[in-house]
Order: structure tokens, then sequence, then C-alpha cells
């Protein structure tokens, strides 16, 4: 019999991972990375952070270096993009015309920036920030840059306006609800960094939409906010989330609802096709329902978690969510998922060092931590079992956290 | 340009120069040396970029910060004094001639 072949499509951090543990967890047949981007698989996180600030290069950027592919026998199809998934015959169709056969599909087709529907979204120099060609943009364009508008208080914006403030760059931060990261973070945390990015120097407006974007000869000039603003700007970053990329899996009659629907082995109503990182829906321990994540934790622990069932191991998925985000001075880390917390207590200091803790019918579900790496180790170690903490607890910084983590630890 | 060694976990030896400013783990991923996962691809947020600095070498290695010593629990093979996470071994002249070893394994 010959040997089976996994197309891994998407070229992000999932993808790419999937591929690597593939071939770790000795998979013999053939792999098959596509992606439409041109460049080898590279970390996202730093085109908003470090790449975008030059304190980082491209060869901090790569995920391995080029020659890791044919090294491992990872057949890298870079710029390469799926047109059609046949599930009857098992085929990938391509933009350049050709087939490719598989056993085994794994869709990484990650996310796409969310577009902003309003007059002038076309005009040059309104730009989103998902792609390594997107920050060599934004990179360039920074240099010239009087006036920034940044749309949208997420993660990307806010660590965007952190990278804008420190070259100089005059900042308005608009955000349409009244909490800058509000889906992710508790409502402490927000005003925290809402409060930073303002001791920064940026304007953070809240509760501020963009009725239209204004320029003059093709170009940007300035944005026209819902409160009657004119802000003025020769950039303007829109980061208003993202959408799934979910069309291949919906036209090949997969489940498709806030992504591609899978189970808790990451897999489709088909047992042969897989969704990992920004693109699948999954069932997880850590929040009510079925969630989808966007971060490095998720593509990696997906990645590995699909390619051990390929190759013969399989468990179902159940890793801690982990996320940070660094904003100037302060590296948020948050372990586990806090959206739905009902109780939220902190812990530590005026300092600046910091935890919020999330619970929801008494039970942690999360941690949000402001330059204290402690609590956010702690936290994933507490939140991968039964965390048997109380509010009461998490408040009282002379309560051993640690020992705490341990006592669990060693039963 | 420095010179660091990267011992395997099977006892195979692999020399690099690595530039002044890139850190250990940088120079084990950009060199393809698997026993390195570097997960989060260096800010500290993992701990798959796990190595042993050998013991008499120890003093000419950077101060561990509280945030490295935090991130060292998660080690996925044990962790021992010697213990430091690569990424945040940045290379400098005086660490020319560094060894590390690889653990077992990172995940």
């Amino acid at each position: 019999m010959p040997e089976p072949v996994v197309a891994v499509v998407g070229t992000g951090q999932a993808g790419f991972q999937t591929a690597a543990s593939l071939r770790q967890d000795g998979f013999a047949g053939r792999i098959i990375l596509i992606g439409d981007e041109p460049v080898p698989p590279y970390q996202r996180p730093p085109l908003s952070k470090s790449y975008l600030a030059r304190e980082s290069g491209l060869d901090e950027l790569w995920l391995r270096p080029e020659s890791f592919y044919a090294q491992h026998q990872i057949d890298l199809l870079a710029g390469e993009t799926v047109t059609r998934i046949d599930r009857t015959k098992r085929r990938l169709h391509l933009a350049s015309g050709g087939e490719l056969s598989w056993d085994h599909l794994v869709l990484a087709i990650g996310a796409r920036c969310r577009p902003l529907a309003v007059a002038g979204a076309e005009l040059d120099g309104v730009m989103p920030l998902r792609t390594l060609a997107d920050a060599d943009i934004l990179r360039e364009r920074l240099d010239q840059t009087r006036d920034v508008v940044v749309v949208g208080a997420g993660f990307i914006g806010l660590e965007f306006a952190s990278v804008a403030i420190t070259r100089g760059v005059g900042v308005h931060t608009i955000e349409v609800t009244q909490h800058p990261m509000g889906r992710v973070v508790s409502a402490a945390i927000s005003r925290f960094f809402t409060d930073a990015h303002r001791g920064w120097g940026a304007q953070v407006l809240l509760g501020t939409g963009v009725t239209r974007i204004l320029g003059a000869a093709g170009r940007v000039t300035g944005v026209e906010t819902s409160g009657g603003q004119c802000l003025p700007a020769d950039l303007v970053l829109i980061c208003v989330g993202v959408i799934p990329n979910a069309e291949l899996a919906r036209e090949a009659g997969l489940t498709v609802d806030n992504g591609i629907v899978v189970d808790h082995h990451l897999m489709t109503e088909d047992p042969r096709i897989f969704a990992v990182g920004d693109c699948a829906n999954f069932p997880t321990p850590f929040a009510a329902g079925r969630v989808r994540l966007e971060s490095v934790q998720n593509a990696v622990d997906q990645g590995r978690c699909v390619a051990a069932q390929i190759a013969g191991k399989p468990a179902p998925y159940d890793k801690v969510p982990w996320f940070w985000s660094d904003q100037g001075d302060l590296k948020l880390q948050i372990a586990g998922i806090t959206a739905g917390h009902d109780t939220a207590v902190r812990r530590g200091g005026p300092d600046g060092h910091f935890s919020v803790f999330c619970f929801r019918a008494g039970r942690l579900i999360g941690v949000e931590s402001v330059n204290q790496t402690a609590d956010h180790v702690a936290a994933r170690r507490l939140l991968a079992g039964d965390p048997e903490l109380t509010p009461e607890q998490a408040a009282d910084e002379s309560y051993d956290l640690r020992a705490h983590t341990r006592r669990l630890a060693a039963r | 340009m420095p010179q660091i060694t990267y011992v395997h976990s099977n006892g195979t030896r692999t020399v690099l120069d690595v530039p002044v400013g890139t850190s250990v783990m940088r120079g084990a991923i950009l060199n393809g040396i698997d026993g390195i996962v570097a997960e989060c691809g260096g800010e500290m947020m993992c701990a798959t970029c796990h190595v042993y600095v050998e013991e008499d070498q120890l003093s000419r290695t950077p101060i561990q910060s509280d945030d490295e010593k935090a991130m060292l629990e998660f080690t996925a093979s044990e962790r021992r004094p010697n213990s430091r996470l690569s990424c945040q071994l940045v290379v400098t002249p005086e660490l020319d001639g560094l060894v590390v070893y690889l653990p077992e394994t990172q995940v």
C-alpha cells in the first residue's frame, strides 16, 4: 500500500506546526504544505510588535530556515492558492491549474481582516495589518506619517498604536465599544490599558465609530467620527477583527458557523478533514460553549493534536488557552478564557505588576496578568485541572499561589 | 564571530558561529537544530527553547530575570540549576565557546 498523503492548507503557524509535528511524530507519507503567501511560514505576532518597531528583522520572523522543509521532506508550495476541495475524489484544485491528491486534509487557512464598510476605505493610506506584506508597507509608511488613526482597539490596534507613539507619530485610537480589547479582557484590564495609552500621549476615543474616511487626490487625509469630529490622518489602520476563512470548507459541504466546525478531535464531519488554528470552531472545556481562538498557542497546540492523530496517536484537544500582548512597557499575559466571568478580583500592586483573576459561578476561569509572569505561570498550571482557588485567596497577596499549585499537583 | 556548541540529547555536537546580538535560540533555529522548538518566538511565553548550560560556564551567562525563572516551570524535561531559556541567552563576545546541552524533549 502506498504511503498516505497529508495536504495542509495554510502556511501560518498552525499549518507549519501540523507539518513539522507530523514528521516529528514519525509520519512517513508525503506532506504537502500549501499557502497563498509567497514566503515560507513566519510568525505573525512580531508584525505588530518588534518587527513593526524595527527592533527585529526578517531573520527573527521565519519559523524555520527555508532549508528545513526539504530536510524534513515537507513539500512547501508557497504562493499557491487552493480554489476547491473535492471530497469525493480527495483532490485539491489549485489556482495555477494543477490538482493534488490527499488522504488526510488539514485546513489551517486562518482568517482575514474584516473590512470597514465606509466611504473612503479604498483610499491610499488605509491599511489592514495581518501579513508580512502589510507590515512591510506599514514600516515604511510609519517613517513618513505624522498622524495615524487606529480604528479598533483590539490587541493589534493597540499594539500598533503603542509602536506608533514611540515613533513620535500623533495617534488617535477609536473604538466603537466602551472597552478596548473588551472581547477578551475584563473591564479592569481594559481600563488600565486605556489609561496607559492616554498616558503615553495617544488620544483614545471610546464609543466612537467611523462615518467616513476623508481623502484628497486618492490619498487619505482624515477620519470623520460618529461623534462628528474630523481627525487628521495620513495613515489609517483598520483593525476591527477578522473573518475566518471558511469558504473552501463551506463550498465542500462542511459545516461552517463562525469558522469551520470541528469536534473534540478537531475533526470536521468528514473524518479525513481537520481544521486547526484561527479558522477552527471547536468545543472547549475552557468556555461555556464553542470557541474560535486567534493565538499562537491555539495554532501550535491544535497543529500538534491533529498531527498526532494522523500519525496514529489520537487524543482529544484539551490545552489551556493562553495569549499575550506587548504594548509599550506593558506585557499582558492571559491564561484561560475570561469572557463570561461574573467575578473579577485584583491581586497585586499599585506598582503596575498585577493580575485580575476571573471567576464564573465560583470557579476560576482565567487570569489576566500585567508584567506579572509568576501569576500567569501559576494560572496556566491551575487551569489545567480544578483550580480550587477562591476569589478571596486570589485577592490575598499573602496567600501563596505557587504553594497552592504544588499542593494540587502533588495529589 | 562567537562559537556556540549545541550538544544534542544523543551526544552529537553541532558548533555554530552565532552573531553577537543573536540569541542562542535564534542561532539554533536559523541553522535547523531540531532540539529547540521556540514556539513563542522568544517572547518568554513558553519554555520550548530550554537548554542546560555547561556548569562551569554559568557565571558567564546573563542574569536570569524573574520572568525567565517563572517560565522555566514549564520545561518538558527536568528543570535543573543550569536550566536556561536559550531565547534569553543573547550572544556577546564573552559567550564565545559556550556549550549548551539540549534536553530530551521540549514539549
